[in-house]
């Protein structure tokens, strides 16, 4: 009797972790109308919008802001181009980076998607895999960075000038940190940075974020604590209490959860001078008094772009990158705590951005080893590529994905084995 | 007052069945079935308004909707089978094997790095014999390590192999941080993606045709292991009573280590099966909780890989159409798990009428227990 009672419990907890491990499984699923089981024929040539088919692959669903902001973006850019959301766009939620993606790719291009999107980096290698198989469907990995290398004529790569916005929400963290030092609440002008992972794709979004904060802030210096995930509202919550410890005033992200930004609120309530730079979404709900303003991507312009040369049949490029100027690329709105004249300023660096007059990586900005850069051919992955001309490092022009992986004078990384 | 102290029927009671006849069982089983199709359509129903009817097809298009779906639900069946398989003598041993997932990922470790390093310096039949090899190794020393402590100092093997998959999933990291592509990015990707080396061959014309293979291979061995082999015979007494097991001149160390080297055993080659043959790469997410899924399947199954077969393709069903759901009527991946939950509690339940009978107030007794 006992026996069989602990193996009822036991079975019992194995519902609870069958249940509770479903979620990550992913798999396949269906078009949202449900309606007709007769997949259009892969060869079609679509010659309007009417008949173009859309496919999306997210990682997780709208609970997540990055994968939010690719919905939305997807969705407003099949909208604008006057195609019908609930027949011609097919979005599979929950994807993990794994042989699923292959699985959800494939039974997309099955039920007759023309063209098929993934969202995350490491949903590349199954979409590459099944741009293999597919040659007639155009396959599209946003943030990747293997399609101009892989040869494929159908394989794509899309990454919006994230760098920018990081830059100019760098200039609204430097007022801030200006004004606190002019009062002098602040004497150390130490700044934080909670990365995801390190390589080129964060490192130039936290370097652009530093060049930002120095432009305002000249004798600013900046650690960056690692969390090795996406998405971790405790590591990333730590990670800033870690920093704020040491005495940074600024914490900035490039991670996808509200954890830092709650934990910089909590920190401010306490007495603590520190204040927030979010990332994806507006984190005023959670940090409405330290949270000045995140940098944003605005993936609909990418998106549009992308189907317009499609549906118009023109060659879409295996790599298409674009920023402030095409609208890619915005902050949100500033929190209540940003120094007075910070409008004014963020104006100011998006029209030098938008003109050309202002270059982030201009290589007077920076020094590596004390020695300013003329030339640097080691980008990984770039095959010895020069990235340097004219004195400015030219991000995301070779290839949509970033590339610039050089650690500057002024920063440290405090947990990169 | 009386002293006669009247013996006061409860309501209810139960009782134990002497005995059961198959098709009452199965009877049993299938209104179990029933019932939680019911209840998770008035689940449906009531949160959602929508036709529970047309939820069920859509589950089932999920599922098996095109060939190549009917595909994927089969090599995940078989995938999660495989792992069933393995728990099955350590389970009816009744030597708790939390530790699945860990055994795959060390078979799936080793695999992928036999794949990186040896990937087109070895002929493919030669390169995927030696992934087998070492993936069964490799989980049989997972198995064992616990196995040997039990058999010795009389450890807790829950806790154990429990541990052993922390350990596991620490060495699955060290592993993609070696071998992450491009540096930095935490992903392996896929491995060998332009030259193949190392995947499973097409067999029969069908890509998962060898997965299919070794598990039906694995099913019909393990049933025969544990029903006509001596080996089998000495796992049935452990598991019934260790004293008797003891009594009866069976060397309780032996066969501990040497059940939990085959548990293992067939746990990694799991793992071999899910890097080689459906990932072809190496995350912390290769086993993805399906060693603990898979003890359902043993358990339920009663450790007879037949049966096992059946409730494999259960579970993988009322994944894939849980997701399914998710995207054609807009309804959260949660919801899907609802109906998994309600399924399985229901299906997990009969079980328990199937060994008991409820006796209501004032009913004969019939055919005394």
């Amino acid at each position: 009797m006992k026996k069989k009672l602990i193996s009822l419990l036991l079975a019992g907890a194995m519902v609870f972790a069958l249940a509770a491990c479903g979620g990550t499984q992913g798999g396949t699923a269906q078009t949202p109308a449900g309606g007709s089981d007769s997949p259009a024929p892969a060869t079609d040539t679509p010659a309007a919008s009417g008949d173009v088919k859309v496919g999306a692959i997210m990682l997780h669903d709208e609970n997540s802001g990055y994968d939010m902001a690719h919905i939305e973006g997807i969705t407003t850019a099949c909208e604008e181009l006057g195609l019908d959301v609930a027949s011609q766009l097919v979005i599979k939620y929950n994807i993990p980076e794994d042989e699923s993606c292959y699985d959800a790719a494939v039974d997309l291009a099955e039920e007759g998607c023309d063209i098929i999107f993934s969202d995350s980096y490491g949903h590349q290698t199954y979409m590459q895999q099944a741009a293999e198989e597919y040659e007639d469907i155009i396959f599209v990995s946003c943030t990747g960075d293997l399609a101009a290398a892989s040869g494929l004529a159908n394989f794509k790569n899309i990454f919006p000038y994230t760098y920018e916005s990081r830059y100019v929400s760098g200039v609204v963290a430097g007022m801030k940190l200006k004004e606190l030092m002019d009062a002098g609440q602040v004497t150390d002008p130490y700044v934080g940075y909670v990365g995801a992972y390190p390589y080129a794709e964060v490192v130039s979004g936290y370097t652009a974020f530093f060049l930002g904060i120095r432009s305002i802030v000249p004798e600013a210096h900046m650690d960056v604590q690692y969390t090795n995930s996406w998405y971790d509202l405790t590591k990333e919550g730590e990670a800033a209490n870690a920093l704020m410890s040491k005495g940074c005033v600024i914490i900035g992200q490039h991670a996808d959860s509200t954890g830092a930004p709650s934990a910089v609120q909590k920190a401010l309530d306490s007495g603590k001078v520190a204040y927030s730079v979010g990332y994806n979404v507006d984190m005023l709900s959670v940090a409405p008094t330290a949270a000045l303003t995140s940098a944003q991507n605005v993936w609909s312009v990418l998106y549009k772009a992308t189907l317009e040369k499609f549906i118009n049949g023109e060659e879409i490029p295996a790599d298409y990158a674009c920023g402030y100027a095409e609208g890619a690329q915005t902050i949100s709105a500033l929190g209540e705590s940003c120094a007075e004249g910070t409008q004014d300023k963020v104006d100011e660096v998006w029209a030098g951005l938008k003109d050309g007059s202002l270059n982030i990586f201009d290589t007077a900005n920076f020094t590596v080893g004390g020695e300013t850069l003329s030339s640097y051919t080691d980008s990984y992955g770039m095959n010895g590529a020069e990235t340097i001309t004219d004195g400015v490092f030219h991000e995301s022009v070779i290839r949509s994905a970033p590339y610039f992986d050089l650690r500057i004078d002024g920063i440290t990384e405090l947990n990169n084995a | 007052m009386s002293v006669h102290v009247s013996h006061k029927e409860p309501l209810l009671r139960i009782a134990k069945r002497a005995s059961i006849p198959a098709w009452k069982a199965w009877l049993i089983r299938i209104l179990s079935v029933v019932l939680a199709l019911l209840l998770s359509g008035a689940f449906i129903y009531a949160i959602t308004g929508l036709n529970p009817v047309e939820v069920y097809k859509a589950m089932a298009q999920g599922a098996f909707g095109s060939e190549r779906r009917s595909w994927v639900t089969i090599r995940d069946a078989m995938m999660l089978l495989c792992i069933g398989i393995g728990l099955a003598p350590a389970f009816k041993m009744r030597f708790w094997n939390i530790g699945a997932e860990g055994q795959i990922l060390v078979g799936g470790c080793a695999t992928a790095g036999f794949m990186i390093y040896f990937g087109g310096k070895l002929p493919t039949p030669v390169l995927l014999l030696l992934m087998a090899a070492v993936s069964l190794i490799a989980g049989a020393v997972w198995g064992i390590v616990p196995a040997i402590f039990k058999a010795r100092w009389g450890t807790n093997e829950t806790l154990f192999t429990l541990m052993m998959n922390y350990v596991a999933i620490q060495i699955t990291s060290y592993c993609v941080a070696l071998w992450e592509n491009p540096v930095g990015s935490n992903t392996v990707g896929v491995i060998n993606q332009k030259t193949k080396a190392g995947w499973f061959p097409e067999l029969f014309g069908q890509d998962y045709g060898l997965n299919v293979l070794i598990v039906a291979v694995l099913t019909v061995g393990m049933f025969l292991y544990l029903r006509y082999t001596k080996q089998g015979y000495e796992i049935a007494v452990v598991g019934e009573s260790e004293n008797t097991a003891r009594y009866a001149g069976i060397k309780l160390s032996k066969v501990f280590i040497r059940t939990m080297a085959i548990s293992g055993a067939i746990c990694g080659l799991a793992g071999f099966i899910a890097v080689a043959g459906a990932s072809h790469t190496i995350s912390t997410s290769t086993a993805g909780g399906r060693g603990f899924t898979a003890i359902i399947v043993a358990w339920l199954a009663k450790f007879n890989t037949f049966v096992m077969v059946l409730i494999s393709f259960l579970l993988v069903f009322l994944q894939k159409g849980a997701v399914q759901i998710a995207t054609q009527f807009k309804l959260n991946d949660f919801a899907s798990e609802v109906i998994t939950g309600i399924i399985l509690f229901c299906i997990i339940g009969s079980e328990f009428f199937i060994q008991y009978r409820l006796i209501f107030r004032g009913r004969k007794e019939a055919g005394k227990a």
